[in-house]
């Protein structure tokens, strides 16, 4: 084994474990230029390890806007496979009004497509949100609603899961390492048919992910608890009264409790430890739905829900 | 000699507040005659279009489009990283893979949605007609009101 093989293996055992150590791409940098000086290695291999050290040291915060708006497109389309749309214009319509109107109040309002609800022909009770904005929401859940403040509550909720890019959070590490690398190595071209497939193959990985988590797994307590506090403060922001996420949440443990612990139960932590965990941040008095709120909501979403 | 280093960093700090480029990282970023998410929309700029920004105040961007149109940007729909667009014909060779500057489509992308559409494994269908429920500021506006809704933005 000469010098400049065991060089390179210093470097490369450097990446492999530069993931604890975050000095480490600093090292294999400084590293990497004593090795192009002293003649072991060329410059593009230098340039190409100081390029993989980059990417090992990249996580889920690093995917630009654009790259999450393409991962919540293939969620978004994954879940549909499960769940099929509903389609019902009208009430679609309506979902999109209410649910637009609160994003705009968002801590991130704009995200690279922009919030979009559909709902889901689904008795189960569960909603969505696909990483970007997509949101679906079945219409067991919309049973837990009896007005429009109420699913504004369930909206809320599913934007802030956006918002803190809940669902890119459970993407694993080691896909996001591989996909870093590839798209490290890229340079500017376009992506050769094998690279295309390797890159194929880590966003179907990272979307698998993200829909495990939202279909099976469920995100962690800490990240449910994080998105209701953030929608409780979306609500007062947009007008809605806090006090709806409680009612809701208590409509939906007794409809859970009646469905036998399936779809969101599986997903969340139990809606009356939420109710309870809520009391202590709101603590305003329960008002009577406004006259208005409540007419568009029964026009646009009675027709769904009854039947039953 | 320091009354000249402190007016000379002064100069610099005040410089890079008055205007810095941005690029705008939404597909469709919304200039606003005010800085609210319900301001009249002024100018419309695109995926990667450079634009001169000011001071960040409260979440908004004042701003300058290249062809000149002033309003604000939400802080969320731009990115200090410049943008460089794909060509289609040609390859980008400019210092595309560089930390300060992003090329657009680069990793997970439309060229790997298009091979999951090819390979019949995911149907976009029901995504792309969500992309479709648009809904306006005058909308918002009206049904915020009708609906009695009193919140600040």
């Amino acid at each position: 084994m000469n010098a400049r093989h065991v060089l390179q293996i210093t470097l490369v055992l450097c990446l492999l474990t530069a993931t604890p150590f975050s000095g480490c791409a600093t090292v294999s940098k400084v590293s990497t230029q004593i090795a192009k000086e002293a003649g072991v290695i060329s410059a593009d291999e230098a340039e190409s390890i100081n390029r993989g050290a980059k990417a090992v040291e990249k996580t889920w915060q690093d995917l630009t806007p654009e790259q999450e708006y393409y991962i919540g497109r293939a969620v978004a389309a994954r879940v549909l496979q499960t769940y099929p749309p509903l389609d019902q214009p009208q009430a679609n319509a309506y979902l999109n009004l209410l649910g637009q109107s609160l994003a705009i109040f968002s801590e991130r309002p704009e995200t690279h497509g922009g919030y979009r609800f559909l709902l889901l022909d689904s008795d189960e009770i569960n909603a969505f949100a696909a990483p970007g904005g997509l949101i679906l929401v079945t219409r067991g859940m919309l049973r837990c609603c009896e007005n429009e403040d109420e699913l504004a509550a369930v909206l809320a909720h599913e934007i802030c899961h956006v918002e803190k890019k809940h669902g890119l959070s459970s993407i694993k590490q080691g896909r996001l390492t591989e996909a870093f690398t590839i798209i490290a190595a890229e340079s500017a071209k376009q992506l050769g048919n094998e690279e295309l497939a390797s890159l194929t193959r880590e966003f179907e990985a990272s979307v698998g992910d993200v829909v495990m988590t939202l279909t099976t797994s469920g995100y962690s307590r800490k990240q449910e608890r994080s998105a209701d506090a953030a929608a409780v403060e979306l609500l007062r922001r947009a007008g809605y009264p806090a006090t709806a996420m409680i009612t809701m949440l208590e409509r939906m443990d007794e409809r859970l409790t009646d469905a036998g612990g399936l779809g969101f139960a599986k997903t969340h932590p139990s809606a009356r430890s939420r109710a309870d965990a809520l009391r202590t941040m709101i603590t305003d008095t329960v008002s009577a739905p406004d006259a208005v709120r409540q007419q568009r909501f029964s026009a646009a979403i009675k027709p769904i829900v009854t039947g039953r | 000699m320091k009354i000249i280093v402190i007016v000379a960093l002064f100069t610099i700090s005040a410089g890079a507040a008055i205007a810095a480029q941005m690029s705008v990282q939404v597909r469709n970023g919304k200039v606003r005659a005010t800085p609210s998410q319900l301001g009249a929309v002024v100018a419309t700029v695109e995926y990667g279009a450079t634009i001169q920004a000011g001071a960040l105040q409260k979440g908004w961007y004042p701003v300058t489009t290249t062809d000149g149109k002033k309003g604000w940007l939400h802080e969320s729909a731009l990115s200090k990283k410049a943008i460089a667009m794909r060509a289609v014909t040609t390859d980008v060779t400019t210092g595309v893979s560089s930390d300060e500057v992003a090329l657009a489509g680069k990793g997970f992308n439309e060229q790997v949605e298009a091979k999951l559409k090819k390979d019949g494994k995911l149907d976009y269908t029901w995504v792309d007609q969500m992309a479709a429920f648009t809904v306006d500021v005058d909308q918002i506006i009206k049904f915020r009101s009708q609906g009695n809704l009193r919140g600040g933005i």
